[in-house]
């Protein structure tokens, strides 16, 4: 049976409960790598004089876009969970704008995957946020 | 008290005294049966600048500068607890750790820690040094 990002893993992102509450949305996907965006909203406000959107959401972001990197890696549905995630915060989100968050696998090993990514708000060359983190695959 | 901002309303964030709650709510899954991780490091990210912010008053700006979650066991569909520990707050720079659990304190499910930057209010210029005999 095919692969086909485009389908399986919009389906996927929709089906989480959790993305739905934030607003999550699939954007594109490829070998070992996820991109996922976030749509500016309200109820994401961490800030309310700014409007800047809370840094947790942005995490909540590049979790499910490491986790989908995971699988577009593996090329297969595997269960997997996060060991550990850091997420370096370089400068808030422009309030109102849609952040990005693309994720990729750079190492996978039976039973580890190490990923990075970013997260930007129009300009991939000024991100806002970086990540590194490591999953585990629970049923390797 | 200082009000939560929309996005902890968003995770239903709660207080039990010194105790943050995330009580259980199915928005905040992830894969099946399981709360999402970006919903438990979010509720530990908020309850710590909520925490910081009542240690230092609201004329603080907090900036966070990373966070580091570790996941030590699932999330299950139930309430959430926290406890922050402010390990030290600076003149510049605050370093928290915070830690989520469910059964008990005992069994943590994730832990945080937040490095954050402090902008406290303009200070008038200091006097300038004594001069030299």
């Amino acid at each position: 049976m095919s692969f086909d990002p485009a389908t399986i893993v919009d389906r996927f992102v929709r089906y989480v409960p959790h993305h739905r509450t934030l607003g999550l949305r699939f954007l594109a996907a490829g070998d070992g790598w996820a991109e996922l965006e976030l749509p500016y909203a309200p109820h994401l406000v961490a800030y309310p004089d700014t409007g800047v959107i809370a840094s947790g959401a942005i995490f909540s972001l590049m979790d499910s876009a490491s986790g989908i990197s995971v699988i577009m890696a593996l090329k297969r549905w595997v269960q997997h969970a996060t060991l550990d995630l850091r997420a370096d915060y370089l400068r808030p989100a422009t309030p109102g704008a849609t952040v990005v968050g693309r994720a990729e696998t750079y190492k996978l090993t039976r039973s580890v995957a190490f990923v990075r990514g970013i997260a930007h708000d129009g300009d991939p060359a000024r991100p806002v946020a970086h990540v590194t983190g490591t999953f585990m695959m629970t049923d390797a | 008290m200082i009000p939560l901002p929309p996005y902890a309303a968003t995770l239903g964030l709660r207080r039990d005294g010194e105790t943050f709650v995330m009580p259980f709510d199915p928005g905040l899954i992830g894969a099946p049966e399981r709360l999402h991780g970006g919903s438990i490091a979010g509720f530990l990210e908020v309850a710590a600048i909520v925490a910081l912010r009542e240690r230092l008053g609201a004329g603080v700006a907090i900036k966070p500068v990373n966070v580091t979650v570790d996941y030590l066991r699932v999330g299950l569909m139930r309430d959430t607890f926290a406890a922050v520990e402010i390990t030290r707050a600076g003149r510049r720079v605050a370093n928290l750790r915070a830690t989520a659990w469910q059964d008990g304190r005992d069994r943590p499910i994730a832990t945080a820690t937040i490095n954050a930057l402090l902008e406290r209010p303009a200070e008038p210029p200091s006097p300038p040094p004594p001069a030299n005999r």
